[in-house]
């Protein structure tokens, strides 16, 4: 008996198998986790730099006679980014405030608005930018790399940047007044 | 010009007749839901996560449905409406991701842990079979090398 079980060759899953299916077990529990991560992240936080985009807007929109907005070339003006769609109700509540604010401080030319339209229609996007006659140069969101950069978490959010380029504030959901947004704005203007 | 009016009246409406189609042609046809949801079908909601769009319930994807409904008017085929999608909002809307980036490990990740899945309780299958063959294997070979079973047995034999 003990000797069958000598001459019996060892039989098992060769090592190289092994290997195999540990290695791509490891692989497979990376990317969750670079997933999970990127899940729980949330949006970019004040503090961080916005690296440069581009944003080509709609038909009818422009900023300083241009089609596309690149963000590089807005640095030394407070930039007010909103993210928009037309299905969004609460983006209704505070589409007027931002345009009324915006005309505010469009002839000083020291700020600037743009609103992205997020994951949006193109027909029903403008008939929302005609009904609220919104005037700051807009554009979608094309391939959603924009709001993929900035891990937005839904409709609206708005980002105040300051004058080098850096994140001062998040409002997420909809502004309640346009005080609201004049506050956040004058604060970034008063920066040195 | 009582006699006029029926004429005008029959006149106007073999006009109406015989250009109509003409109208309807240069307009195209209203595609059906079927037709609109065999393409959303194919596309995932961009908003909610991993709803497929014809049977997403929000306003949203209702746009999107009309906007397909839209293209089809237009005499856009499936891929174009497809590839529209994907420069809009991205290859996630994509119901099959393509083959490139990581992607792939969608498309090969799945058979190698199938196979490899297999491979192993094949293994395990012959590895429980093997003892069983040994035994059979191991009672005729013990038996006869045994002399004082083979005594045994033949007292055991005279006896009966």
């Amino acid at each position: 008996m003990t000797e069958m079980t000598q001459d019996s060759p060892k039989r098992g899953v060769p090592l190289w198998a092994q290997i195999l299916v540990w290695l791509g077990l490891l692989v497979l529990l990376g990317i969750v986790a670079l997933g999970l991560n990127r899940a729980q992240q949330g949006t970019v936080q004040p503090g961080e730099i916005i690296p440069d985009f581009k944003l080509t807007l709609f038909d009818g929109y422009t900023y300083q006679e241009k089609t596309e907005i690149s963000f590089s070339e807005l640095r030394g003006k407070v930039v007010v980014i909103n993210f928009w769609a037309s299905w969004c109700k609460p983006c209704e509540q505070e589409a007027a405030g931002l345009e009324a604010v915006w005309r505010e401080y469009q002839p000083g030319g020291e700020v600037v608005f743009i609103g992205i339209d997020y994951v949006d229609t193109e027909p029903e996007a403008r008939g929302y930018l005609t009904k609220f006659d919104i005037t700051f140069p807009n554009g979608p969101d094309l391939a959603t790399k924009i709001s993929q950069f900035f891990r937005i978490k839904g409709v609206p959010e708005t980002y105040f940047i300051d004058r080098n380029g850096v994140l001062q504030y998040i409002q997420v959901g909809p502004f309640t007044s346009e005080t609201q947004i004049r506050q956040q704005v004058d604060a970034l203007l008063n920066q040195q | 010009m009582k006699k006029t009016l029926p004429i005008l009246f029959f006149s106007a409406l073999l006009l109406l007749f015989v250009f109509s189609p003409v109208f309807a042609q240069s307009a195209g046809p209203t595609p059906s839901d079927d037709e609109v949801n065999a393409v959303a079908k194919q596309l995932f909601c961009p908003v909610c996560e991993n709803t497929p769009l014809d049977v997403c319930p929000t306003q949203a994807c209702a746009q999107w449905r009309d906007l397909i409904r839209l293209k089809l008017t237009e005499g856009w085929t499936e891929d174009q409406i497809k590839q529209y999608f994907v420069d809009q909002y991205g290859a996630r809307v994509l119901s099959a991701p393509p083959l490139e980036g990581f992607s792939w490990f969608i498309y090969i990740i799945p058979p190698i842990f199938l196979a490899a899945g297999v491979y192993i309780v094949f293994r395990a299958f012959r590895a429980m079979r093997k003892p069983v063959n040994a035994a059979v294997q191991e009672t005729p070979v013990q038996t006869p090398s045994d002399d004082y079973l083979r005594r045994v047995e033949e007292e055991l034999k005279q006896r009966k």
